[in-house]
């Protein structure tokens, strides 16, 4: 069920000895023709994604709003987002979420992934059902826990009803104590089941015999996971935990849907700032600024993908 | 019986009653959704989260019509089937270029590639909005279809190269040497053995399609052109929101989803965890 990672290297020596001992044209040919392969992706990915992208560089350096021309001012939004008291609150929140990202569906998806392994008898069953709510359109995952966590009659009150104190009638969505946290629970509930579909593919590729000599030896469930599963699994939690950080920088279309930063800037994080400021406040200039500096960590990340590559890491 | 084989199957349905509290957390919110399109909103208002008492129909045919969704669901079909077509005929040459040649470069693509999955959309959205209002591709479902076919495909290429990366270069290059075309050699020998690769993108940029609502709202505003995320949405803009006809619109739009899952899930779930992601 294991196979190499997104980003290993290939190396085949014998096609490029086979091109070598080829005539200068052909050669050439064979040299271009894998790009021609490449040429749809990189084109539309250039014209719609990076094209865009380098305007937005400009952008940032002007006092644009989103309509009419736009003034250059040179890094003087880069300066204004750095003392912004609303960027820092912003990055705070997407710090936050991060850790709330990396460990809340990872350790779920870890556990629900070891109790799968564990069993042969329904694990499809299993394995599907906790997969369907990534499956299901954010709108409606949020519509579904909006209402279940309403503040009338959502289960907040059924459960202090039955004596759980601090949560009967609480707006979860509503309240700036809670609302971050509300809305990072329903993406880590949404998200957890693809974890664990993956990490299973991963546990079923470690060797069985290592496990078979663990129970020789007398070690127990605990010590079989903490020493012979996380190790097999290593490469995947790596790149996921990577991808967890871009993830995090990302994050948008639920706290847009459910709260859209509210209340009062409680659960606001970059991108939702930076869609604010560019459709609501019309800065869309500053909003290019705010989105650019952000970039400047995703490109960290991938610093980082790459320096793990090359020390080897199957990742 | 031994001690130890108690212990085995006391370990045995501890790990199955585990696993249905994960399923019922994973699929009981859910369930709700059921719950709730077939009551009244009385019957809602007493309690949003148990079976009904008297189940009724009627939110079904109210929100189908209320909703649209005989044209947005036609609209959301479109885009879906043009994204998933799109995302795997792009995705997958990129991704046979990447894996079955020696490119000089390759790190460099990929992380091209890994840079193209990870910007934000708000970073490139004003921008594009302006260029897509010149091209004449707002209100446009090729136009919407382009944008997903850009933003998806990167992380799909990731995906499908690793795993061609296992197909076996032999086959490949043994159809070369027969004298086969790179068409060919394309077509007979690797689409086959890429099959449940190329699924899998389909799938993932399928579901992405039927369930994005972002670009959709802010590219398409004509009525008639409106994906089946607006529908479900507009039952939300309400002032007062009405549970039930809102429940019965978001079957409408997870129904379909859950079946294109279903219907592909072993074949799915392997080409997911045998590429990229492990």
């Amino acid at each position: 069920m294991t196979g190499p990672p997104v980003g290993t290297a290939t190396v085949e020596p014998q096609a490029s000895t086979v091109a070598d001992s080829a005539p200068p044209a052909v050669r050439r040919r064979r040299r271009v023709r894998p790009w021609l392969f490449l040429l749809p992706l990189i084109l539309i990915n250039l014209f719609v994604v990076i094209g865009p992208s380098i305007a937005t560089v400009y952008y940032s350096m002007t006092n644009w709003t989103g309509i009419g021309s736009a003034k250059f001012i040179g890094f003087a939004n880069y300066r204004r987002a750095f003392d912004d008291p609303n960027v820092r609150q912003a990055l705070l929140h997407n710090l936050i979420w991060f850790a709330l990202f990396l460990t809340v569906p990872m350790a779920l998806g870890l556990f629900g992934a070891y109790l799968l392994s564990q069993i042969r008898r329904y694990q499809i069953l299993f394995r599907t059902i906790f997969f369907i709510p990534y499956v299901t359109a954010s709108v409606v995952n949020a519509a579904v826990w909006q209402n279940i966590l309403n503040p009338t009659n959502g289960i907040g009150v059924a459960l202090g009803h039955l004596g759980i104190p601090g949560i009967g009638h609480v707006s979860f969505f509503g309240s700036p104590s809670w609302a971050l946290y509300a809305v990072n629970f329903v993406v880590d509930w949404h998200w957890w089941g693809f974890l664990a579909v993956i990490f299973l593919a991963a546990m079923q590729g470690i060797d069985p015999s290592l496990y078979e000599a663990a129970r020789v030896d007398g070690a127990g469930r605990w010590r079989q996971f903490r020493h012979i599963t996380i190790p097999g699994i290593q490469p995947t939690l790596v790149f996921l935990a990577l991808m967890t950080i871009v993830w995090s920088l990302k994050v948008f279309d639920y706290i847009y849907i459910i709260t859209n930063g509210g209340p009062g800037g409680a659960s606001q994080v970059v991108s939702t700032l930076m869609y604010n400021e560019a459709f609501t406040q019309f800065n869309a200039g500053y909003a290019a600024a705010i989105g650019l500096s952000m970039s400047f960590f995703i490109v960290i990340v991938l610093i980082g993908y790459f320096y793990l590559r090359k020390r080897g890491s199957k990742i | 019986m031994s001690g130890r084989q108690r212990k085995g199957r006391l370990g045995r349905a501890l790990i199955y009653a585990l696993l249905v509290v994960l399923a019922l957390f994973a699929l009981g919110p859910l369930v709700t959704l059921v719950f709730d399109a077939l009551k009244t909103n009385a019957a809602i208002g007493a309690n949003p989260l148990t079976p009904p008492t008297s189940p009724r129909l009627s939110n079904f045919a109210t929100a189908w019509t209320q909703g649209d969704f005989s044209v947005t669901m036609r609209n959301s079909v479109i885009i879906c089937l043009g994204t998933m077509l799109g995302v795997c005929l792009i995705a997958g040459l990129a991704a046979y270029a990447l894996s079955q040649f020696d490119l000089p470069g390759e790190n460099g693509v990929i992380a091209y590639l890994f840079l193209g999955t990870a910007l934000p959309v708000q970073l490139f959205l004003v921008p594009l909005f302006f260029l897509w209002t010149k091209l004449h591709l707002t209100n446009n479902l090729l136009g919407l279809i382009i944008i997903f076919w850009a933003t998806e495909s990167p992380f799909a290429t990731l995906l499908l190269r690793s795993y061609l990366l296992k197909i076996p270069k032999e086959f490949v290059e043994a159809a070369r040497l027969d004298g086969a075309s790179e068409v060919r050699s394309l077509f007979r020998v690797l689409l086959p053995l890429a099959w449940p690769g190329l699924m899998t993108i389909a799938l993932i940029s399928g579901l992405f399609a039927w369930n994005e609502f972002f670009f959709s709202i802010t590219f398409i505003f004509q009525p008639g052109l409106r994906p089946i995320a607006t529908s479900f949405l507009a039952f939300q803009d309400q002032n007062s929101t009405d549970w039930g006809l809102t429940s019965a619109a978001a079957l409408f739009m997870v129904v379909p989803a859950l079946l294109l899952f279903l219907g592909v899930q072993r074949r799915f779930v392997s080409g997911l965890t045998a590429g990229g992601l492990r």
